[in-house]
């Protein structure tokens, strides 16, 4: 029963990472009908900046400089390639981000490596017992980094005008520009945005417990895909809730393999995409999706 | 005349690539024969994912998937039984052909979501079947022998090998062995795969394709049956595939795990990108160049200035290639949507009289 304690918690806090990544994900889909397959390079962006550079300039300067060169390749991709491909098709779109995740990807696995890399945080391997359960510190703190993160993300929707703008855009662009509405700029912010969340969640896929950043984190970080698809990838709270279900799932997974020996080992790291299998056969546009309906 | 001679230019073409392929490994080596079945392996399963992707507007990674099912396949249904791994000790060309139905019939089975999911779900969906297949493949040690793989079995066509050197057979004073007879074979897949392809999308089917990629709505009206449709693109390309898979498990002479990554579906969007979606010769030549290149830059790592050695943390060969096709895929959507299929078109314009084209590209 502790284990399963433990567990649920572990899951929530990895899901609420899948989360962040999931957030800026839906938000680019929404404002810019782009699907960005580079996001998990511009995740191991940020984690890689931070560990570089925590040994000369210290966690917390480390930590912003990874959101800002995160943030930075996100604006860059808007501006160079999304801005100038307004109009075109999904897939046109989603291969531009596939090639810039060729790119960027091959330079990060280059400069990592074989090598695990310190992320240089403060909460090392310290745990928490509380009432004879035990807690990883870093993924505590993954979770409440998580919970303001998204509170802070849904009121810049709820309330600023970016967000009014990003929710029009995304109910009809052409209606939005013609009220007036910078598309240009709902984008850019979206860019910005998800490249903040992307390398905070980056930050926490390589803290512990998981050994430091390693040339696999972009392929941890494809798992909020799944996160994604199961929540419906135009609904926000949508991805929060899909991440959680994955991240749930996949602890869960592997930490009951040995009941589950019979699935195969390494069971933890298919969960995700099992459970978004079985969802998709369900509801085609995930739980919170809006259906697309066509009128003739 | 000069009619006559523009008629007849495009022909002429054909017969000597055809010639020169074919005379090919009399003047090669080994090396570059090996290399050029990779392509030809890549080629084959390019065609097929242009179809899906470019000609029915249907994005998706689980290309690598199917090859795994093809390879894995072929070496299950003609392995030598009683082995350590699952073979059935079929003959060979039955055994590629139950391989590539197998394949098909896996890609009838997901078509039901694929079918009911639109282009961009689709493709985010796709990549769940290259981990669980990277799950499977890894687990089923009793069928792909897990992670170190297990070997091809030799391919023999009514007691010729192909993939072996019985009989012997010197052509030329050139000795055929492996590479060279299993050369032959991969320009016989290629060229079917080639001539099935642009048969299907010249006709029917592929007309019906390209509406429901272009309108849904009015693919519909106009009888198509929409979920049918992508249903036949899905399961034609994974049949493409499955051909694909086992022409490089006969290339590779072993099949491991590891090689049909998501790297690997990658790598077959980025040539059927550079290509020009939906153009059959541009997916080969696509093909061509994202798989010879990484080798053509291992080859001349020495006299190349940027290349430094394989694991030496430099900018190696195979980064270096990732890096240019990389480059290329972003460099083609931004200035040539139509890849190099496209080039080829206007340059053929601008030298003969406008040849009508099968409007085939996005």
């Amino acid at each position: 029963m502790s284990n399963l304690v433990e567990l649920v918690i572990n899951g929530l806090s990895l899901g609420s990472i899948y989360a962040l990544i999931a957030l800026g994900f839906v938000v680019i889909f929404k404002a810019t009908e782009v699907v960005n397959f580079a996001h998990g390079s511009m995740l191991m962006l940020g984690a890689y900046v931070i560990a570089a550079t925590h040994g000369r300039i210290g966690f917390p300067a480390a930590v912003a400089a990874g959101l800002a060169t995160a943030a930075t390749v996100g604006l860059l991709i808007d501006r160079l390639l999304v801005s100038r491909l307004r109009r075109r098709s999904h897939t046109a779109l989603a291969i531009v981000t596939i090639g810039v995740d060729i790119v960027l990807g091959a330079e990060l696995a280059r400069r990592v490596g074989t090598e695990v890399l310190n992320m240089g945080d403060p909460w090392l391997d310290h745990t928490w017992r509380v009432a004879g359960f035990t807690f990883p510190v870093s993924r505590l703190a993954a979770i409440a980094v998580a919970l303001v993160l998204i509170v802070a993300f849904a009121a810049l929707v709820r309330y600023t005008d970016w967000g009014v703008a990003m929710r029009a855009a995304a109910e009809d662009a052409e209606a939005a520009s013609l009220m007036g509405i910078r598309l240009g700029r709902v984008s850019m912010v979206a860019w910005v945005v998800a490249g903040v969340l992307a390398a905070v969640a980056g930050l926490f896929l390589a803290t512990f417990p998981s050994p430091g950043l390693s040339a696999t984190a972009s392929t941890t970080a494809l798992r909020a895909f799944p996160a994604v698809v199961v929540g419906g990838m135009d609904s926000l709270s949508g991805a929060v809730v899909g991440g959680l279900v994955i991240g749930l799932a996949e602890t869960l997974a592997a930490g009951y393999s040995e009941q589950l020996l019979f699935l195969g080992r390494g069971l933890g790291d298919v969960a995700p995409y099992a459970v978004m299998i079985a969802v998709l056969l369900w509801r085609p546009t995930g739980l919170f999706g809006t259906r697309e309906l066509s009128r003739v | 005349m000069s009619d006559r001679l523009n008629r007849l230019m495009p022909k002429a073409g054909w017969v000597a690539a055809v010639i020169v392929l074919l005379a090919l490994p009399l003047y090669v080596d080994g090396f570059w024969l090996s290399a050029g079945l990779v392509a030809m392996a890549a080629a084959v399963g390019a065609v097929g994912l242009t179809l899906l992707v470019g000609a029915a507007g249907q994005l998706s990674f689980a290309h690598a998937f199917f090859l795994a099912v093809g390879a894995y396949g072929y070496a299950c249904f003609s392995g030598e039984p009683g082995a350590a791994t699952l073979g059935l000790g079929l003959p060979p060309a039955l055994g590629a052909a139950l391989a590539i139905a197998v394949t098909g019939a896996l890609g009838l089975a997901f078509s039901p979501v694929a079918s009911r999911l639109r282009g961009i779900y689709l493709g985010v969906a796709s990549l769940s079947l290259v981990f669980v297949g990277q799950h499977l493949l890894h687990n089923l040690t009793g069928v792909t022998g897990g992670f170190n793989g297990r070997d091809t079995p030799m391919f023999t066509l009514a007691g010729f090998d192909v993939t072996g050197s019985e009989p012997p057979v010197t052509v030329a004073g050139v000795p055929f062995g492996a590479t060279e007879r299993l050369w032959y074979l991969g320009l016989v897949a290629l060229a079917g795969a080639g001539v099935i392809a642009r048969n299907l999308l010249r006709g029917r089917t592929g007309r019906a394709l390209r509406m429901v990629r272009d309108s849904e709505v009015a693919a519909a009206v106009l009888g198509v049956d929409v979920r049918r449709s992508k249903a036949t693109a899905f399961v034609v390309s994974s049949m493409f595939a499955g051909a694909a898979g086992v022409l490089s498990a006969l290339a590779l002479d072993r099949v491991v795990p590891d090689y049909f990554g998501l790297l690997l579906s990658v790598e077959f969007l980025a040539m059927i990108v550079i290509g020009g979606l939906g153009s059959v010769g541009g997916a080969v030549t696509g093909a061509a160049f994202v798989t010879l290149l990484p080798i053509v830059l291992a080859r001349y790592s020495g006299v190349l200035p940027l290349v430094a050695d394989a694991g030496s943390g430099g900018v190696d060969a195979a980064v270096l290639a990732r890096f240019c096709y990389g480059a290329a895929v972003v460099l083609v959507i931004l200035i040539q949507p139509d890849g190099l299929a496209g080039l080829g078109r206007r340059l053929r314009a601008r030298l003969g009289p406008a040849v009508p084209s099968l409007q085939e590209s996005t």
